[in-house]
């Protein structure tokens, strides 16, 4: 590429020939790829039709973002063509998929970071004129913002906002793009229910008045039949099925998706909590974010043995901050957090003595070493310890036995142990983190959105896991944006808004409704 | 005329010290924070620093002197007498000097920004060997330099109305300094409100993300090194032509690596790198303007007020909680 080609983009450039106004169809015909020996896709042949929302459905580690990454010119396939309105196509980078309208909204952050909604909105166009004029930008946004469904604060630093907030950037930052065919990769993972309805019917409507064709990753079955035309289903890297949703029972999906296989029933809470037991409490507990401008602030807040708590709320209502102070990563304005009556503020003695465990959101990036092999990351809770001694050399062989023990109990696909965990698909690092985190006696567990980007199979897996670890007497503290996994699970449901607890009810008779509108900030 | 101001003598000397130590490190620190913002970091800036002084000082002596010649030869062409050309002096070739100082410095960012784009390669290894060629190959050059006088950059006089003299002397202000203070505002306006800045920002925050923009993340970097070198090449100027106003050897004293570390205390904001070299600037002339008033007690230690102050206010400044304020995160030391 040549100087003149970065630094110099016409200001007006013709309109790529691909791009009308008109929504148009997508088609692979073959398409693998293989990494190494091991193919991750392998001769995958859908067709998208113009104008419609297509779901490709699969369990973790299926291929499914390696089909859509082929497509977006992201890998190279290893064989197979692309057409695009019947015409073949060659995209060979992702600049190249976006002159020809497509768009995608990856599993993980692609926004910039340390620049604001506005600048990675503005700098993502493809003709930005020289000196930008922030006053005009400003106006043109906020108007475009108007015919949006959902906000999202335009001056904050992507840094500071919560999962849902960029994935509602992400999807914004494509319309905004007028991309004319747009890949989700499970976009509702980090959206509440109502949030998803929303988002999702206000895309399949753009659909299907013609402006859009939409390809969307998702594990959910509700979303498939309420908002898609046509399903393929993928199963270890090749295509299983392919249809109209109106044809297909969950059943026939389940069943395209893992074959004829059992599955496991989410394990019934027994035994009652142990309210004379306080494992986790919270007093005065109050913590600023990273910005110093939010503020949480919770008065009391206990958790007992045998006890799961759920906090439910829409994103960016103080979970975030709760979890990382609990974490450690933030430190405490004021107050004092303890558990089994002792100070607790995370560190390592601490959390190794109480048995405390902790799931964060986005697992990649807070609770792993993404260079670091599967089995070193897997190791990171135990690697120094030797009964009652800290090691002095690492026992690889150790290492070794123990990450193959749990990458088979908890069915993490990985091409090989020693293989960095960041290649890893997005469900299988949930899955290699919460198998750390979950094995062994714990007392403690503190979860955040533990269930992000699983298939069906493995939520089921993952949730009768919290719930055996329950029964076994630990305390579990439950934070989610998933309003269903908080009733499915919990023995008492709180609510969190705008950095305060609303609202408090035992789940044995909570009115969803009313859970609804103190999320939505009326109490 | 000089006259006896007591104490008084002593904020001046501070002030008057500000704008002229302040300068190189103005300078060093605003190509470097270019060159961290595109996530790359340079510590040959020390070598590109002292390259900078002797070629630029080098070069303003033999085109100074070789129009000296041209004008006696001129003269005597005509039959006029030799004219005294001994306070002769050509603020133009101190410039050129200047012009010649900026392209080496560039030369040495580009070699930099060449080499780190190579995989594998550790951008702050190939720092530290920039800086010790970049400051053998100017002892090797410039030894011949060490003896003859070039020509002076030009100041401003500000308080030329003034009739006592440190007044004078204090805001006798170099161009340099003030073209420092509007290059400052300007990038610090250019990251925000140009494309260059923001694609400079994007690419030193997240290679993804630049890379799935279809930016080539080693030309911007090469390019953001090579304008940081060209900053850290006037700032060599800057010490031979002006302040102190000569080549030796040993012309600067850490001025380079300590305008890296001012990046890192001004969080990557050009203003801040503004006040950060005009502190270090004043605090750097409290030993001195100290001893001029008699104070001789603890010279060397009033000579470590700038790094003392410094490292003090990094500790007031900083938080447990917030991450490093404006750091790039693609920047090695941050990562
Ligand atoms: N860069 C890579 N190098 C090696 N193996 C890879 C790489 N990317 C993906 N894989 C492997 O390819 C397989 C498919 O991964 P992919 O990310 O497509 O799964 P997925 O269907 O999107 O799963 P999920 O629902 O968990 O996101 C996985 O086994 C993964 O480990
Ligand atoms: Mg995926």
């Amino acid at each position: 590429m040549s100087v003149a080609e970065v630094l110099e983009f016409p200001v007006e450039a013709p309109p790529p020939a691909a791009i009308g106004s008109a929504a148009f169809s997508v088609e692979t015909i073959g398409m693998t790829k293989r990494f190494g020996s091991f193919a991750a896709l392998d001769d995958v042949s859908i067709r998208v039709r113009a104008g419609t929302v297509h779901a490709l459905l699969g369990e973790n580690g299926a291929g499914k973002s390696t089909l859509v990454k082929c497509i977006m010119g992201f890998y190279q396939p290893s064989a197979g063509q692309l057409l695009i309105n019947d015409r073949e196509t060659v995209i060979k980078s992702p600049k190249d998929a976006h002159t020809s309208g497509l768009g995608m909204v990856y599993q993980h952050f692609t926004l910039i970071p340390s620049l604001t909604a506005m600048e990675n909105l503005v700098i993502s166009r493809p003709h930005v004129p020289p000196v930008i004029d922030w006053g005009k930008e400003r106006r043109d946004l906020e108007a475009f913002l108007a015919n949006m469904p959902f906000r999202v604060p335009l001056d904050t630093p992507i840094s500071e906002l919560a999962a849902g907030q960029k994935q509602k950037l992400e999807i914004l930052k494509q319309l905004y793009l007028r991309s004319k065919f747009l890949i989700l990769d499970e976009p509702t993972s980090v959206l509440t229910p109502g949030e998803a309805e929303e988002v999702l019917g206000l895309l399949k409507g753009m659909a299907n008045r013609g402006e859009l064709t939409i390809l969307m990753i998702t594990h959910k079955f509700r979303e498939v039949e309420a908002f898609c035309e046509d399903v393929s289903v993928l199963r270890k890297g090749k295509l299983t099925g392919t249809g109209k949703a109106a044809d297909l029972t969950r059943s026939d999906m389940a069943t395209m998706m893992i074959g004829e296989k059992t599955l496991n029933k989410v394990a019934e809470r027994e035994g009652e909590p142990d309210t004379g037991k306080p494992i986790l409490r919270l007093e005065d507990f109050v913590v600023d974010d990273r910005t110093g401008l939010k503020t949480t602030n919770i008065e009391t807040l206990a958790v007992h043995s045998r006890e799961i708590v759920g906090i439910a709320g829409v994103s960016g209502n103080g979970q975030k901050e709760l979890a990382e102070a609990l974490g450690g990563q933030l430190t405490l304005k004021k107050g004092k957090v303890s558990v089994d009556g002792a100070r607790y503020s995370g560190r390592r003695e601490e959390s190794r003595s109480h048995q405390v465990r902790f799931i964060p959101e986005e697992p990649l990036r807070n609770a792993c070493a993404p260079r670091m092999s599967v089995a070193e990351n897997l190791s990171f809770r135990t690697f120094d310890e030797a009964g009652e001694k800290q090691v002095v050399w690492l026992r690889q062989g150790r290492i070794r036995a123990y990450a193959r023990e749990l990458v088979r109990r908890f069915g993490v696909k990985t091409a090989s142990i020693a293989a960095p965990i960041a290649t890893l698909s997005g469900g299988n690092v949930q899955r290699a983190v919460l198998a750390r985190e979950l094995t062994g006696y714990v007392e403690l567990l503190i979860v955040t959105n533990p269930c992000f980007g699983l298939d069906f199979a493995a939520v089921a897996d993952i949730r009768s896991q919290i719930v055996a670890a329950r029964n076994r007497g630990a305390a579990v503290l439950l934070i989610s944006e998933d309003l269903d996994e908080i009733l499915e699970l919990s023995d008492r449901i709180m609510v969190m808004s705008e950095g305060r607890i609303v609202y408090e009810t035992p789940s044995a008779g909570a009115d969803v409704m009313v859970i609804g509108q103190h999320m939505a900030g009326h109490h | 005329m000089e006259t006896d101001l007591g104490w008084w003598a002593v904020p001046l000397a501070l002030i008057g010290g500000a704008i002229r130590i302040s300068t190189p490190f103005l300078f060093v620190s605003l190509g470097e924070t270019i060159t961290e913002k595109s996530g790359r970091i340079n510590l040959g800036l020390e070598g590109t620093l002292v390259f900078g002084a002797m070629i630029a000082y080098g070069m303003a002596y033999l085109i100074g002197d070789a129009w000296t010649q041209a004008e006696v030869a001129a003269a005597l062409a005509q039959g006029l007498p030799a004219p005294d050309v001994s306070a002769r002096s050509y603020p133009m070739a101190a410039w050129l000097g200047v012009a010649i100082a900026a392209f080496a410095g560039a030369v040495f960012g580009l070699v930099h920004g060449l080499i780190c784009s190579l995989k594998r390669v550790n951008d702050i290894a190939v720092g530290i060997a920039m800086m010790l060629f970049g400051m053998g190959i100017a002892f090797y050059f410039g030894k011949p330099f060490i003896a003859p006088a070039a020509p002076d950059l030009p100041s401003i006089p500000f308080a030329g109305w003034s009739d006592i003299a440190q007044v004078r002397d204090a805001f006798n202000v170099n161009v340099l300094f003030i073209i420092g203070i509007a290059l400052a505002v300007f990038l610090w306006w250019a990251f925000r409100n140009t494309r260059l800045g923001l694609i400079l920002r994007v690419v030193g925050d997240s290679a993804d993300a630049a890379r799935a923009l279809g930016y080539d993340l080693n030309l911007v970097r090469t390019l953001a090194t090579a304008v940081g070198g060209a900053f850290a090449g006037i700032a060599g100027a800057f010490l031979s032509l002006y302040y102190p106003g000569s080549w030796n050897e040993g012309i600067s004293s850490g001025q380079g690596l300590m305008a890296v570390a001012l990046v890192i205390f001004a969080r990557w904001n050009p203003i801040a790198c503004f006040w950060a070299a005009m502190l270090f600037g004043g605090t750097s002339a409290l030993g001195p303007a100290l001893q001029a008033v008699g104070v001789t007690g603890g010279y060397y230690l009033f000579n470590a007020a700038p790094y003392i102050l410094t490292l003090g206010l990094m500790i007031a400044t900083s938080s447990k909680n917030r991450a490093m304020a404006g750091a790039p995160g693609e920047l090695s030391i941050t990562r």
